[in-house]
């Protein structure tokens, strides 16, 4: 029986979206190269899309897949780079080649974990790390990166082969870090998923469907690191976070799309079963004695959600150890908020003019000052601090609720 | 994978000649030779002499021009390189970052460019 051509091209795009990553991943690993890689598995699957159309899908389309996309490279190392200097690789590739097809249904060996370390190598830089992992191992294509990053596809295609060439000149090998090296290349890794998840929840309600989508990806590549990287607690800690911030992601806006503050949100909307999924990793997590920065935001993230009102003081103490692993300028905005939640208000104010210089022109020191120096009772400071977080805004919900707040002070 | 370790640093940052600290410094410089060697990654290394002592060489219209001072004045000047044979970047990076220098200088790791040269 054949299927018709709408049926296979269905099929190629569903593959390409929950397998892509795993296939480039084995590709890249017997390969030794990314663009080789790239370019085999586009060839295979228009060979797919011939194929399959006219003899029907094989009973194992990604195997199929790999297997076509392993011998379009054979076909293309040849055709570039004359045989004899790439004999070796070339018998590498077939061995791979005949030994699968010794096997019924050979198991495609789940290279992920190295494709993200290469991605997220710290020697790269930030934003293409993003770029890189969303498009290797997320799957997106250029178009969708760039216009969740509000940059144009040249740009962003470029920011891609640049990075690729990078790995490929520098050195960057594709591997799982050394001992002496996981830590710092595993944060790297965490910061990167996390920044693709901030890309995602700060958006407006314009972008709201492609950001996310970027929240959603930011889950999806966390939980592949907890299956690849079992049992670490700062993985469990990143994921925990982020199951509980987007548990509270229908609420966030109201339906005119203004932002609606934590207190405020309605918790009916919140989902539950991302809430227990969040708290049972952190549980998880902190019961291995290790913490880190993720647990620890995980767990003011908890609070928030587990108390009605939260619990301040606890939340305060939390972000004095966080301030202790990462004593940054915005961990320390972050610590004086809930310090004049927790009550004090004249302490929580002194720590913010102390950030100041550091950040002047982040918008949400601003908006942070102008409420505490309402609360203070200093409503010229107040308003000044207001209009600065307005004028430094980039969407148009956050500048609607910072001048509702702007119109509550009290007139002087 | 070869990679040259380029050590800068702006005068005046790093321990002077003369002070306690200066000792500790140098011995940081012995010590990182030793890991290399140990390492197997050591292909060569020098420090440099002030870029106040550099000539500046180029030929134009086939006649040689020299000028006195670096090819371009920065406040971080080069002061030394290693030439290290590692096995990738991030053995590159480790060993980099035992150069005393980076403490307060910075180290650029480049990687040597394979090329074929016609036989």
């Amino acid at each position: 029986m054949t299927s018709s051509a709408p049926d296979i091209a269905s099929l190629i795009h569903r593959i390409m979206r929950d397998d892509r990553g795993r296939l480039l991943a084995a590709l890249i690993r017997s390969l030794g190269d990314f663009h080789l890689a790239e370019d085999s598995l586009s060839d295979a699957l228009e060979r797919a899309l011939i194929h399959w159309s006219r003899s029907g899908p094989p009973d194992r389309p990604d195997a199929w897949l790999l297997q076509t996309a392993r011998r379009r490279a054979i076909d293309r190392i040849r055709k570039d780079r004359g045989l004899a200097d790439r004999a070796p690789e070339i018998r590498r590739l077939m061995e791979e080649d005949e030994a699968e097809r010794a096997e019924a249904a050979p198991e495609i060996p789940d290279e992920r974990l190295r494709l993200i370390f290469t991605c997220c190598h710290p020697a790269l830089d930030e934003k293409s790390r993003v770029a890189l992992t969303l498009r290797t191992v997320g799957g997106l294509t250029a178009r969708e990166i760039s216009r969740a990053f509000l940059d144009t596809e040249p740009a962003m295609g470029q920011r891609i082969s640049r990075a690729k060439a990078k790995i490929a000149r520098a050195g960057i090998t594709y591997k799982v870090p050394e001992p002496e090296d996981w830590d710092a290349r595993l944060g790297s890794v965490l910061t990167t998923i996390y920044l693709v998840f901030n890309e995602g929840w700060t958006a407006g309600p314009g972008e709201a469907p492609i950001r996310a989508t970027l929240c959603e990806e930011a889950i999806f590549l966390a939980r592949l690191l907890t299956d690849l990287a079992p049992e670490d607690p700062e993985i469990e800690g990143l994921l925990a976070l982020m199951c509980l911030s987007h548990a509270r992601h229908g609420s966030r806006l109201s339906p005119d799309g203004t932002i609606v503050s934590l207190d405020d949100q309605d918790r009916k909307l919140w989902d539950r079963a991302l809430i227990d999924e969040g708290l049972t990793l952190l549980d998880q997590a902190m019961a291995r004695g290790r913490a880190g920065p993720f647990q620890l935001q995980a767990a003011i993230s908890a609070l928030h959600v587990t108390s009605d009102p939260p619990d301040w003081p606890q939340i305060r103490l939390l972000y004095d150890r966080l301030a202790g692993f990462n004593p940054s300028p915005v961990v320390r905005l972050n610590r004086a908020v809930a310090i004049a939640e927790a009550g004090a208000v004249q302490e929580a104010l002194d720590e913010l003019i102390g950030l100041e210089p550091a950040l002047a022109s982040y918008q949400p020191f601003h908006a942070a000052l102008g409420e505490i120096a309402g609360r203070a009772g200093d409503i010229t400071g107040a308003r000044r601090a207001l209009r600065t977080a307005i004028e430094l805004s980039r969407s148009d919900t956050e500048k609607r609720w910072l001048s509702d707040r702007l119109a509550q002070l009290a007139p002087h | 994978m070869q990679y040259l370790a380029l050590i800068y640093s702006a005068d005046g940052t790093g321990p002077q000649p003369g002070t306690e600290e200066w000792g500790a410094f140098m011995q940081g410089y012995a010590d990182a030779g030793k890991t290399y060697h140990a390492e197997g990654v050591m292909q060569g290394g020098n420090a440099l002499e002030h870029t106040s002592t550099a000539t500046s060489v180029r030929v134009r219209d086939g006649k040689v021009e020299t000028m006195d001072g670096p090819f371009a004045e920065t406040k971080e000047r080069l002061g030394g390189y290693y030439l290290l044979d590692c096995k990738d970047l991030d053995q590159a990076i480790r060993m980099a970052a035992l150069i005393p220098t980076a403490q307060f200088g910075t180290v650029e790791l480049r990687p040597i460019m394979q090329v074929e040269l016609p036989e």
